[in-house]
């Protein structure tokens, strides 16, 4: 925070920033003191929107990269992964709080939030998300703690935190496993209304399939991102590992989707020419064309092209989830929604906020130390 | 003994005399205008309907096994064994999935409110559990929505249907949808002609997510055995590497 207060070197981004920052406060406010009648295009009939499609759907999937590199760490014990791991529980850690901070101005009593904490209702799915989310945040608190107690030197807790670390990593793996499916899960209730070409049985299967894609991606962007920023460099070699990983995903994801279309006789949807359709093809070519792209090593190997498939790799998963909470619900509702503009800049404010606690807690908290410790044989680290 | 309400469009008048009832008992405001919205809403939770030269009426259906009831995180909807499906606003945190998910459209929200909550029929639970029948079936003129028990007004239903074939349309509207529902429509045209949705499964909605959600224990524990196992062989395996001598691995601990 400090250093960001000294020097207030005034940029287009910063502009941006507090543009954007400033809209949504005034979204905030119309949200707050007007209900969420005057803040969203929400309807009866639409009663889900921009918040829970993007915020939600969209936030958890990309926080996807912290239990997939947790597991593949400690689980799976490739250390050489280790010096990736603090960033991806960043990304995941700050996926789901801005997640949560969206929910909160989502629903219509925020004030209750805690409700199904003591108000159980086991046959819910979004029961069983809500609770998966909390203790996954409690599990991602311990898991990214070693980096907060290193910055201030909490040596006690350190090792505290170091000790329980294996039953935490498999909790959250099993709580990811379960949260990430269940929010495909929450759309088979609604079988006559959202669209043939993304209701399907599998979308629990999928949308695990989709959000670890989502998650790697994440961490591709994220280290390439604090590598431009920052100079902090991660092995290349890490790099392709995890390209790789997203290409052997990215097929494994395809063949089940494509799977299931023929098995559930749905490719003739695709000869339709109607919007659904459209956004179909938008949306598989955002994940096509990187699995595509990465199958060759050479690929892999270059810095661009990583770059590349992992911002085609999220903004084609946004597009799925955005279809099938949003745009393959409108045809059956014969709604169009369109977000209105405190939705959007609350949005664009959170992405923002995501961006900025990274930015600092990437300045300011050991978050890469790991990388020179990897190199040190000698040097242990728990 | 279940309650239940039969709507039989073939005898609505148009008159509203159920939605006025309707807005009494809510203490909702009631006039001209609101007379001529044609869809429930918070301020409105029953509505004639006009299609073409029939009437239709909206209301809460009351499911056998409510698709609101199962997708509540807080458990804020319940069916009761009386037959309505009650709302308690006060353990309601908002997130509206219910509207989302039933396929009826019914649950609808107070846009306007600061803090809102939830509008749907609750078929008079009070008036019911009294004994007395809903307000709209008591303010009915012509009979066309009458209040009772469900077994018994499928058989009227099916006398009214026999005794007039060439009036109706031969099916009797929620015996089937959705594994059955409280309130059951009879109609001299096709339902769908009605504006009710005729694509719905016979099987309740909530065993789509329950199939899944049943098994979530079984998933759990096996993936904690199975990733519990794999953390216990990889790092034995350093283990054991790291006893043997060998220089090139990292032992930890």
């Amino acid at each position: 925070m400090k250093s960001l207060l000294r020097f207030p070197r005034l940029s287009v981004w910063h502009f941006i920033f507090t543009v954007i920052i400033l809209g949504g406060m005034r979204g905030l406010y119309v949200r707050a003191m007007y209900g969420l009648g005057a803040a969203t295009n929400l309807t009866d009939r639409f009663p889900w929107g921009l918040w829970k499609g993007f915020n939600v759907l969209t936030g958890i999937g990309l926080g996807a990269g912290g239990f997939t590199v947790a597991a593949t760490v400690h689980i799976f014990n490739l250390k050489r992964y280790k010096p990736i791991l603090r960033i991806a529980l960043l990304t995941a850690f700050l996926g789901y709080s801005l997640m949560a901070v969206a929910l909160m101005i989502d629903i219509g009593q925020p004030q209750r939030i805690w409700h199904p904490i003591v108000m159980w209702n086991e046959h819910s799915v979004l029961f069983e998300v809500a609770w998966c989310v909390m203790l996954y945040l409690t599990v991602l608190s311990l898991e990214f703690a070693p980096a907060v107690c290193e910055r201030f030197g909490w040596h006690k807790a350190r090792t505290a935190v170091g000790l329980i670390s294996a039953p935490v990593v498999i909790f959250g793996v099993v709580l990811s496993t379960l949260h990430q499916s269940s929010l495909g899960t929450l759309f088979l209730i609604v079988p006559e209304k959202l669209y043939g070409l993304w209701y399907t049985p599998l979308l629990p299967v999928l949308f695990f399939l989709s959000a670890v894609c989502a998650g790697l991606a994440m961490v591709l962007f994220a280290c390439r991102q604090s590598r431009q920023a920052f100079g902090r460099q991660v092995p290349a070699a890490l790099m392709e590992g995890v390209a790789r990983a997203l290409a052997v995903m990215l097929a494994i994801y395809h063949a089940v989707r494509f799977g299931d279309l023929i098995q559930r006789r749905a490719v003739h949807l695709l000869a339709q020419n109607r919007m659904e359709t459209w956004l179909f093809a938008l949306e598989t070519a955002l994940l096509t064309a990187p699995l595509l792209v990465l199958l060759r090593e050479r690929n892999r190997g270059s810095r661009e092209a990583r770059y590349l498939c992992s911002l085609m790799v999220l903004f084609g998963f946004v597009a799925n989830r955005l279809n099938v909470s949003i745009t393959g619900l409108e045809a059956s509702q014969a709604t169009h929604y369109v977000p209105k503009w405190p939705e959007v800049m609350i949005t664009f404010s959170l992405i923002s906020v995501g961006f900025a606690i990274f930015r600092i807690a990437a300045l300011h908290l050991p978050l890469f130390v790991e990388a020179k410790r990897a190199e040190e044989p000698e040097t242990i680290a728990a | 003994m279940s309650r239940a309400i039969l709507y039989d469009s073939s005898m609505c008048i148009g008159c509203r005399e159920c939605e006025k009832a309707c807005a009494a008992r809510w203490k909702l405001p009631y006039n001209e205008a609101i007379a001529a919205e044609e869809q429930i809403s918070a301020h409105k939770l029953t509505a004639i309907q006009t299609h073409g030269t029939h009437y239709s009426r909206r209301l809460c259906m009351h499911c056998a096994d409510p698709t609101c009831a199962s997708v509540c995180p807080v458990g804020a909807l319940k069916k009761t064994s009386l037959g309505p499906v009650v709302y308690d606003p006060a353990k309601c945190i908002g997130c509206r999935y219910c509207m989302l998910a039933c396929p009826f459209q019914v649950p609808t929200y107070e846009w306007q409110s600061r803090l809102p909550i939830v509008r749907k029929c609750d078929m008079c639970y009070e008036r019911v559990s009294q004994g007395k029948p809903t307000a709209c079936a008591e303010a009915c003129p012509t009979g066309a929505t009458v209040c009772g028990d469900r077994d018994g007004l499928i058989l009227e239903a099916r006398r009214r249907i026999r005794e007039k074939p060439d009036q109706y349309y031969g099916r009797i509207y929620g015996v089937e949808e959705v594994g059955g529902t409280s309130v059951l429509f009879l109609s001299p045209v096709p339902f769908g002609q009605l504006g009710i949705p005729t694509n719905l499964p016979k099987t309740p909605l909530p065993m789509l997510t329950w199939k899944v959600l049943s098994r979530t224990p079984d998933i759990a524990s096996v993936a904690g055995v199975l990733l519990g196992g794999v953390y216990w062989i990889t790092h034995r395996r350093e283990k054991v590497a790291a006893e043997e001598g060998d220089g090139n691995h990292r032992g930890k601990k």
